[in-house]
């Protein structure tokens, strides 16, 4: 278990994204449910570290953990939250500073977690819906604020709803008997199957394990509660059962400019085996997770550490590769389902390029 | 529509055989010493008298030649200052059958649709056929006939196709009658020119007229039109000298047309022997003969100003070569032609200048064809006369425009390169081995930023002859201490093993994602992609262009083949020396290849970077940002 492995969460190298990951998804055990039930009592504050410079009285930081200790929410959906409650609860008097104030806390949460893409695509995002045509239409810096909380509302709100926004859309790709891949437990792609299965349509899923995570186990866990028929596959045996499935459906964490993803350590090699024996593979993203980076390889990504256990101790001079998230090129990628719509890769810089210029 | 089109002497318009070989009939007709008068080849004159004003306007246009002549062209002009508000108007001029009227005809029937559109979106611009004919854009040639090629404006693909299988389309009907009208024709212009020769004053024209016919002997004939040309010719002068602009991207085989651009060159140039039979409808000039004699006439070309003249001689002689400094130059020469302007009396600035400027164009395409950047530019520059409010005097128009030729010059060229270079930098990592080919303003840039920036990293420098422009890149990234390797492209796919990323500029990117750049860069990115080594792009977004290119073979550029011939420094190596005089022997120049989108990982722009798909997104954003068109 994670809780034997020394040093675990404490571990300063591990990204705060993938602790978070580890506290939600980690493999169901009675230190996860107690975890879970103390999370969601909202009048818990923060316990996780959050030390982070209080410039003033109130904090994005707690606000945006507050907001992520919900372990359905997205961690980019509690940030836009965490920016609105920003703008709500700010006391600048004029447009400028209220815009800085934003953009400070825009920094503070990026700062947080450096490694987490959609955290800081979603931050740059809010930071351009909601600024983009401020100040100019309004004298009155009242009425203008109340705009803009009304955009930011608007904004957490169609964030939040991506999921079933998704969910929907994808409905019409999953037919009768089909078999379905997905690797890791992606909430969105959860969302995707809970739909249909809600639908009655019979499919079976195949669910690798995920390591080091090992959230796979979690997501059939799952998967089994809905009645949904799962198999459970380690992760080098994705070629082995390729042929028998029908199509590969993966969430993301980000999703770049060039059309391709970044995803949990894993997803690369799946695509490749399935374009290698024509299967197709969809991406469920929200639009929030278009991050304007450009990866040309696998080495060109900002590092995630994550440290792996193999649970017997490793000599030290033996290195261990521990990024957590690989790449995968467009090429590889089927659709991309997202709020916007179900899109093809090269769509991807088509939108950032209207929004960002 | 068709009447006009010349007969091809030479192949078989049936049996189109592509690839390289030898025309069966190997004595083309313009090489024939003696003036044939009965050529079929020969253009029809009395359709040029009107249109064809050399570029030098001939004020002492004399007494007018004889009767016929005047009526046709006076037709003629007729006709065509119609053609302006309703292009559909059907030929009024009776059945000369030859190019007068069936020119009206085929004009009016393709090119009306197209040009009322170009009128319509170029904002009221009452010069429309200006703006059609220095647009390079996606025009192709939409007509194959022997219209006016400045008509030409309007594109299609299919017009490109008409173009290329123009050979196949023949209209032999009224050879035999267009023939006889010729003749009839041919001996009234005689009688002209002899009236005409002596009434010329003008030491241009006449210097011109007489160059030309030392030139070729096959000219001997074209003077004669020529002068009549020009005598009758004198009435709506300025329209007709929009005329004379050639489509910027003319399909040269067609014999009449090249004649016919020909007379109206200001630069002397004859055409090569030995042409390559793929590559007929590009233009190709015999090297050597251009730059002397356009220096000799520097002080007397009175048309062209200096500025251009000069530009125009460095572009013919090399010195100014490469993408951007090309592009510089040129709209630098604009500035000062701008500066020095002034309006004639009766004419409205915005007309006046655009067709200046349309004629200095036409100029520098005669020294070496425009590349598409420039195309751009000068796109640019003429919205930007087009829009210029009436309510200003001359000397604020000219100051605005110059001033937006800086402003252009700043933006899309300086501080572009600038934002690509803190792109494209966070690219290289310590310990790249990087390969560039060629020699690429941006791609210099960018190294020399790294290196500044204190990255650890090597470059390859790829270079091919017969250019060699590679060694200019490599000696400037040793000046500056950055290890390189030289080698050239036969070993690309040897170096490519230890390369890590490739870095190339381009000259131009296409709407399908297509990179148009010098020749050898699609090798090398070929190379690279199979190799899976990330080809990095590295273009201004003025560059884009929204035409789409599947090959290198429908427009390019050819260069010198003698070039190829030689090897410098190896004068040992000779056996090609005699080339020329072989029959079964062509030697090919290009300039230009298009590289596919499928080998480019990624393009650097100003606007950031982008994949190859999203060329069109940006063009589209640019063109309604900067209403170029």
């Amino acid at each position: 278990m994670e809780s034997e492995a020394p040093t675990m969460e404490n571990n300063p190298k591990i990204s705060a994204y993938y602790q978070t990951r580890l506290a939600h998804f980690g493999v169901v055990s009675t230190e996860w449910l107690a975890q879970a039930q103390s999370a969601t009592n909202p009048l818990l504050s923060s316990s996780t570290d959050s030390d982070t410079d209080k410039d003033t009285n109130f904090s994005v930081i707690d606000e945006f953990n507050r907001w992520r200790s919900h372990p359905d929410l997205a961690e980019a959906v509690a940030a836009i939250r965490a920016l609105a409650a920003v703008i709500s609860s700010s006391k600048a008097s004029t447009m400028m500073q209220l815009e800085i104030e934003l953009k400070n806390a825009s920094d503070t949460l990026k700062a947080w977690d450096t490694t987490s893409i959609s955290l800081t695509a979603a931050s740059d995002l809010f930071m351009r819906y909601v600024t983009r045509t401020s100040a100019l239409e309004f004298e009155d810096f009242n009425s203008a604020k109340s705009r803009l909380i009304e955009r930011a509302d608007k904004f957490g709100e169609i964030s939040y709803k991506a999921r079933k926004i998704i969910a929907m859309l994808s409905q019409d790709f999953i037919f009768d008997g089909c078999t379905i891949l997905v690797h890791g437990f992606s909430r969105v792609v959860f969302e995707v199957l809970k739909l249909a299965a809600h639908n009655k349509k019979r499919f079976r899923v195949f669910c690798t394990e995920g390591r080091p995570d090992r959230t796979g186990l979690r997501l059939s866990h799952e998967l089994a509660k809905l009645d949904v028929p799962v198999k459970l596959v380690i992760d080098s045996a994705v070629a082995y059962t390729m042929d028998e499935v029908d199509m590969v459906i993966v969430g993301a964490d980000g999703v770049v400019e060039s059309g391709g993803i970044i995803n949990m350590m894993g997803t690369y090699q799946i695509a490749l085996v399935a374009k290698s024996m024509n299967k197709p593979v969809y991406v469920a993203a929200e639009s929030y997770k278009f991050a304007r980076h450009y990866p040309l390889d696998q080495k060109d990504l900002v590092p995630a550490i994550r440290p792996v256990d193999f649970g017997v101790p490793i000599p030290l001079k033996v290195d261990v590769e521990c990024s957590a998230r690989d790449y995968t090129p467009p090429q590889y990628l089927t659709l991309l389902f997202t709020d916007l719509g179900v899109l093809t890769p090269s769509v991807v810089s088509d939108e950032l390029i209207q929004l960002y210029l | 529509m068709d009447a006009r089109r010349a007969p091809r002497a030479v192949i078989d318009p049936i049996v189109r055989k592509v690839g390289f070989f030898t025309p069966p009939d190997p004595i083309p007709f313009e090489f024939s010493p003696s003036a044939n008068s009965l050529s079929p080849v020969m253009i029809p004159p009395p359709r040029h008298s009107s249109e064809n004003h050399d570029l030098n306007s001939r004020p002492s246009v004399t007494s007018p030649s004889g009767d016929e002549t005047i009526a046709v062209s006076g037709s003629c002009n007729s006709v065509l200052s119609e053609l302006f508000p309703a292009p559909m108007l059907p030929a009024p001029s009776p059945k000369i059958g030859n190019g007068d009227g069936g020119g009206i005809v085929a004009s009016s029937f393709p090119s009306g649709g197209f040009d009322l559109t170009v009128v319509k979106a170029s904002g009221g611009v009452p010069v429309c056929k200006l703006t059609t004919v220095s647009v390079v854009n996606a025009d192709s040639f939409a007509i194959d006939e022997r219209e006016k090629p400045n008509r030409g404006g309007g594109s299609t693909m299919e017009g490109k196709d008409q173009a290329m299988n123009s050979k196949q389309k023949k209209d032999k009907s009224s050879k035999a009658e267009r023939r006889a009208l010729q003749e009839a024709q041919r001996a009234a212009k005689a009688a002209a020119k002899a009236e005409g020769n002596k009434a010329s004053g003008t030491a241009t024209s006449v210097n011109v007229k007489s160059a030309k016919a030392a030139k070729a002997p096959q000219k001997v004939d074209n003077t004669s039109v020529a002068a009549s040309e020009k005598k009758g010719g004198d009435r709506p002068s300025e329209k007709d000298r929009k005329k004379d602009v050639p489509h910027p991207r003319m399909q040269y085989d067609d014999k009449s047309r090249v004649e016919k651009a020909k007379r109206r060159a200001v630069v002397n140039q004859t055409e090569a022997r030995n042409r390559v039979e793929l590559f007929r409808h590009l233009p190709q000039y015999e090297h050597g003969s251009q730059l002397p004699d356009l220096e000799a006439k520097f002080f007397q070309l009175d048309p062209v100003h200096p500025s251009v003249y000069k530009v125009g001689l460095q572009y013919l002689s090399g010195d100014i070569s490469g993408g951007n400094a090309r592009c510089i130059a040129m709209l630098q020469a604009f500035q000062d032609a701008i500066r020095d302007y002034t309006v004639p009396s009766e004419k409205t600035l915005v007309r006046d200048l655009t067709a200046k400027i349309s004629s200095y164009v036409s100029f520098l395409i005669e020294c070496r064809p425009l590349s598409i950047s420039m195309g751009n530019a000068i796109r640019f520059l003429k919205s930007q006369i087009a829009k210029l409010p009436l309510t200003l005097s001359e000397s604020e128009s000219k100051s605005s425009l110059q001033s937006d030729i800086e402003n252009f010059i700043y933006e899309k060229i300086i501080l572009a390169d600038k934002a690509i270079v803190e792109h494209a930098v966070t690219k290289i990592r310590d310990g790249d081995v990087l390969l560039t080919y060629g020699s690429s303003s941006a791609v210099e840039m960018i190294l020399l930023h790294a290196y500044e920036l204190g990255k650890q990293f090597r470059v390859v420098v790829v270079d091919s002859r017969p250019r060699l422009r590679g060694k200019l890149l490599l000696r400037r990234l040793v000046e500056k201490g950055l290890s390189c390797t030289y080698t050239h492209i036969n070993a690309v796919s040897y170096i490519m093993q230890e390369v890590t990323r490739v870095f190339l500029g381009a000259s131009s990117v296409l709407s399908n994602g297509t990179v148009y750049s010098g020749v050898g860069t699609a090798c090398v990115a070929m190379v690279a992609h199979s190799f899976h080594v990330p080809v990095i792009v590295c273009c201004e977004a003025f560059k884009f262009h929204e035409r789409v290119q599947l090959d290198s073979i429908c427009s390019n550029e050819l260069g010198d083949p003698d070039v190829i011939s030689k090897v410098s420094g190896r004068e040992d190596v000779n056996d090609l020396d005699a080339w020329a005089n072989t029959e079964n022997l062509q030697l090919l120049n290009l300039i230009y290849d298009a590289t596919p989108s499928d080998y480019v990982s990624m393009i650097v722009t100003d606007y950031g970077m982008i994949p190859p798909t999203s060329v069109p997104v940006v063009v589209r954003k640019y063109s309604r940002e900067h209403v170029w068109i």
